[in-house]
């Protein structure tokens, strides 16, 4: 069909002007962002605007670390995300297996209700959770930032529809060969579900990485924040200091940008995955 | 292996007296599913289950200065809906969850043009519109600020160059829950480009084929192929979207402020709850917002599962 293709073509050009001109909107506040990092105040506050600035103050960058507890909390972003990520891939893909594979009394019963708790939202619950974690004393501390996020509905449901979707030969095979619950878990079942595990694993860590709400309630102490609340009050104070509050969010920002160039095509389809089964 | 020796003799060897025993004991698979589905279990129980009927107690009692709580009946929510900060708290979730809502058809328009046939650059387009959903709000939400500001931000600027004065983006009540919806938009178009990408490779190449055989043009092929074919996926970012709306709080916290003047008048419903509950101490009252709030979200999407039967079509 030359004629379709052709006239496909044409009408292309368009296609690529609006994602061009659409994708530059999409960047700019991050090139914006990178710009003004090496400003000086008056540059970023001048009119009419300056989109580049006239040194390369790289003494924002190190001026801003060092006006909070930027590698505290960096160390606390980093384990809370590890923890929370390692945690949820090894319950939810136990539990989803679980609920896929096994037979146990009450389980559709069981299943039921952790998909009817996934609907509630979860700020409902935040003063509750507040209260568990202040009562086992875990306030402002890595076990109360990390304790309500160990397990995952979400993360549970999407490893089943996972495992429920995997063959059911090699599990077979591997009970004739004599293999127990757990050698069939971890040899067999799980390595199948790799694709599953890593795009839950992505979608934890990045959301553990920018989590705000819960870690604000959590820590209040400026050492134990994480990054993402740290930011925020780092902004409160130096109200407006722009240029190194631009250095350190992107900073911030910095770790997610290179994990999601690296992986990008996992991260994307791990994220239409979840979103299409979740 | 007993209970897989069992299984099977379930269906291959009913001659075995001992099978048949087994079988009965060995209905289920033992203590083993417990051992997976215990940490879980654990968790959403102490966390999530515990915690939903606590919320509900909470509702009906008053906290005191030193912690404790009196049960004073329904008084939380007769003093909620007597309040006027919770009508204007909903007025402007519902606000942020229409723009949120607008800019579905946006990420309809950008994914079809995406997903056309022989199109260069789609990975790097992708990119470029997926990477502001991996980001950390707390740290984008720090440039938003300095682009809307009113006296030096880019926006006004670009703005004054064409002749049009620009408002205090978010210091302005309306506006500011506006603006930051904007944001809200920029943040998840990238993922619903996705999800819509992906419904749009499931719709087979024939289906257009016997369109332009049938000489439909190409708008009528979208009025009548893609977006009835899209609908799903159309449906299940509507309910995504409306939920995630209602529940907004982070970017409203970190661009428009509690410390902000206008805060009262910007505020939504998760904001009205968190400023109750944690920074004046009120979790009483709190927790009737969050019932109230649990009752919208839930009454939103039973209603956009009844409207689906209309408009969405699956195939």
């Amino acid at each position: 069909m030359p004629s379709r293709a052709g006239a496909r073509q044409g009408s292309n050009l368009a296609a690529y002007v609006v994602l061009g001109v659409g994708g530059f909107m999409m960047v700019f506040p991050f090139l914006y962002q990178l710009s003004a990092s090496f400003m000086t105040n008056a540059e970023v506050q001048s009119i009419p605007k300056q989109l580049l600035p006239g040194d390369l103050r790289w003494d924002n960058y190190v001026n801003g670390i060092s006006s909070f507890p930027f590698w505290d909390q960096l160390r606390n972003t980093a384990v809370f995300s590890v923890i929370r990520t390692a945690s949820q891939v090894l319950f939810c893909s136990m539990a989803g297996y679980a609920f896929a594979r096994m037979r146990f009394p009450l389980k559709n019963v069981t299943f039921a209700l952790l998909l009817s708790i996934l609907m509630i939202p979860g700020e409902l619950l935040l003063i509750s959770q507040y209260q568990i974690v202040q009562n086992l004393g875990w306030l402002n501390s890595m076990a109360g930032l990390v304790a309500p996020g160990l397990v995952s509905l979400f993360g549970t449901f999407m490893m089943r529809q996972f495992f429920l979707g995997l063959p059911k030969e090699l599990e077979e095979a591997g009970r004739i060969d004599g293999a127990g619950p757990a050698t069939i878990f971890f040899r067999i079942m799980l390595p199948l579900a790799l694709p599953g595990v890593s795009a839950l694993a992505v979608i934890t860590f990045i959301d553990s990485w920018g989590a705000f709400l819960w870690p604000l309630i959590v820590a209040s102490r400026s050492e134990d924040m994480t990054l993402a609340v740290g930011i925020a009050s780092f902004t409160g104070e130096h109200q407006t200091f722009y240029p190194q509050i631009m250095a350190v969010s992107l900073l911030i920002m910095l770790p997610m940008i290179v994990l999601f160039i690296a992986l990008q095509r996992r991260v994307i389809s791990g994220l239409a995955f979840a979103g299409m089964k979740g | 292996m007993t209970v897989s020796t069992a299984d099977r003799a379930r269906s291959a060897a009913p001659a075995r007296p001992t099978a048949t025993t087994r079988r009965r004991r060995n209905r289920y698979d033992g203590v083993t599913p417990w051992v997976f589905v215990a940490p879980t279990l654990a968790g959403v129980g102490l966390f999530y289950v515990w915690p939903t009927f606590q919320s509900f107690y909470f509702s009906f009692t008053e906290w005191g200065a030193f912690g404790g709580t009196t049960w004073i009946g329904t008084a939380n929510y007769t003093r909620l809906f007597a309040d006027p900060e919770l009508l204007v708290a909903l007025g402007n979730t519902v606000l942020y969850a229409v723009v949120a809502l607008a800019g579905i058809p946006l990420a309809v328009w950008l994914a079809g043009l995406l997903n056309r046939p022989g199109l260069r650059f789609r990975s790097l387009f992708r990119v470029l519109f997926f990477l502001p959903v991996v980001t950390v709000p707390a740290a984008v939400s720090v440039v938003w600020k300095l682009l809307y500001n009113g006296d030096y931000g880019m926006i006004n600027y670009a703005l004054s160059i064409v002749g049009i004065d620009g408002p205090y983006w978010l210091q302005t009540p309306v506006v500011a829950v506006v603006a930051v919806g904007i944001v809200g938009i920029w943040t998840s178009l990238g993922f619903n480009m996705i999800i819509l990408g992906a419904g749009l490779q499931a719709i087979p190449d024939d289906l257009y084929e016997a369109a332009e055989l049938d000489g439909a043009s190409r708008f009528q092929q979208l009025v009548h192929v893609t977006v009835p074919l899209l609908t799903p996926s159309i449906f299940f970012l509507t309910v995504m979207s409306a939920i995630g709306a209602f529940k907004v709080f982070d970017l409203i916290f970190l661009m428009i402020g509690n410390t902000s003047p206008v805060i009262k008048q910007t505020q939504t419903l998760v904001f009205f709850f968190y400023s109750k509950g944690f920074m004046v101490n009120d979790k009483g009252y709190a927790a009737a917002i969050g019932i109230v709030l649990l009752l919208i979200i839930a009454a939103v999407t039973f209603v956009q599962f009844r409207l689906q039967r209309r408009w969405v079509h699956y195939a």
